[in-house]
């Protein structure tokens, strides 16, 4: 398995009947696709839609029919429309269950960036700071280390805050941490991973809450 | 209480430099393109617009950047778009980016006579640096204004002469919101019918929101991102 796909199927055993989801763009959008068939939830996009289905069959894909990647898609029986303030009170007022977020840089604090780097032309945080403060459930997914072999999962952030203390769990291709009260703790190895391998790759300090 | 004019032309004349605009619309989805393509021809200046995106370098208001008719954007997100980004780093433009669920709530604050609100988006990230934060229930929150608008630019998909809309599916997006906070709401629409043909039940937004509507022939209605599945099979 790739480290993408490592992430994505532990990612899909965070979902549950009868959830209602908000899956975010790039790697997030492939939980979607890697869900179990008859698995009873509603993905919310937050342009202003419950109810995301497929991708439409080539030749009916529709202009006014797209998620919040910009994507056309379609609507399962039961979906709902609504303007972009109703779809961020669904998200800022806590009524979706879980959202699933792609990250730059996690803190042991559980502090996410996802949004700018420095220097760079500065795109737009989109629905993410919304995202991160409102889902009841915030469950962040990236590789654990950068493409230079540094450590994603750090003591603090350097990259500017897209929430403060806002992830309930991280999932990364070594190895899954909650964030707790007491601190960052350890709960999975992933693909074969060692203890000595993830703390070698972590600059993060965490508690061990392997059993 | 006819609110339809035909030309779009005639329409923008009202919007002199300097205007205010909140512009409905998701990326690509559901933008009031004839009234941009107006508003290009027209060369109106110095202009400030509230809208989620800023089009691509060809389309939507894009064309108003590519012209340099815009002198602020405040945006959730204004990647996919060159023309965006040279004058940005040119210092030739002024951005305000604002969280997505911020920028719809402040349109519809604004829009229903609220000035500001608190809300827990960006606290302790850089876009609360400088604004009011203050603790409810131990939580913090951050103050945010609410936008009135010299205008709005709309799309539906229906309306009838007084003005109620309806639109279709998710391009409905950021056009109610946009409706209420322009002091002048002008809506472009595919299809203009006869009072009684939209339901009461169905009607998106009221008449009350809008004051000028016009039907548009052949919407382009561009698609960002293409994605589809082949018959009977996967994505």
């Amino acid at each position: 398995m790739t480290a993408r796909d490592v992430i994505v199927q532990r990612a899909v055993k965070e979902v549950q009947d009868g959830m209602n989801i908000n899956l975010g763009i790039g790697m997030p959008t492939l939980v979607a696709d890697a869900l179990p068939a008859g698995v009873d939830v509603l993905l919310q996009s937050e342009n202003g839609m419950l109810g995301i289905g497929p991708y439409p069959v080539e030749g009916t894909e529709d202009a006014d029919l797209i998620n919040a990647g910009k994507e056309t898609v379609t609507a399962v029986n039961g979906a709902s429309y609504f303007d972009s303030a109703t779809s961020f009170s669904m998200i800022r007022g806590g009524h979706i269950d879980l959202a699933i977020l792609g990250g730059m840089e996690v803190s042991q604090h559980g502090d996410l960036a996802n949004w700018m780097i420095p220097g760079k032309m500065v795109k737009g945080m989109g629905g993410a700071m919304d995202l991160v403060v409102g889902a009841k459930r915030v469950i962040v997914i990236m590789d654990h280390v950068n493409k230079h072999g540094e450590s994603k999962v750090k003591k603090a952030c350097t990259l500017p805050l897209t929430g403060r203390g806002v992830i309930n769990r991280l999932i990364t291709d070594l190895a899954v941490f909650d964030f707790t009260e007491q601190g960052m703790v350890l709960v999975e190895l992933l693909d074969g991973h060692t203890l000595e391998d993830v703390t070698a790759k972590t600059e993060a300090e965490f508690i061990n809450g392997l059993t | 209480m006819d609110k339809v004019t035909q030309s779009f032309e005639e329409i923008v004349k009202q919007i002199p430099d300097g205007a205010s605009i909140a512009v409905g619309g998701f990326g690509l989805s559901g933008i009031p393109e004839k009234l941009i393509l107006a508003l290009v021809a027209q060369g109106t200046k110095d202009l400030t617009i509230y809208s989620n995106n800023c089009g691509v370098d060809d389309w939507g208001l894009g064309l108003l950047l590519k012209e340099r008719q815009i002198k602020k954007m405040v945006a959730s997100y204004v990647g996919e778009n060159k023309t965006f980004e040279q004058q940005f780093l040119n210092g030739e433009i002024d951005v305000e980016l604002t969280p997505q669920g911020t920028l719809a709530e402040r349109l519809r604050a604004g829009g229903s006579g609220i000035p500001a609100f608190y809300t827990p988006t960006g606290v302790g990230t850089p876009i609360a640096e400088g604004k009011e934060v203050r603790q409810f229930d131990g939580e913090e929150y951050v103050l945010e204004r609410g936008i009135v608008a010299d205008f709005a630019f709309i799309k539906g998909w229906k309306a009838d002469r007084y003005g109620n809309i309806v639109y279709r599916h998710t391009a409905q997006n950021f056009n109610p919101l946009c409706a209420m906070a322009g002091k002048v709401t002008i809506a472009e629409v595919e299809e203009i019918v006869e009072l009684g043909a939209l339901l009461p039940d169905e009607v998106h937004t009221p008449a009350v929101f809008v004051q000028h509507v016009l039907a548009g022939q052949q919407y382009e209605k561009r698609i960002e991102k293409r994605t589809v599945r082949s018959k009977g099979g996967e994505a």
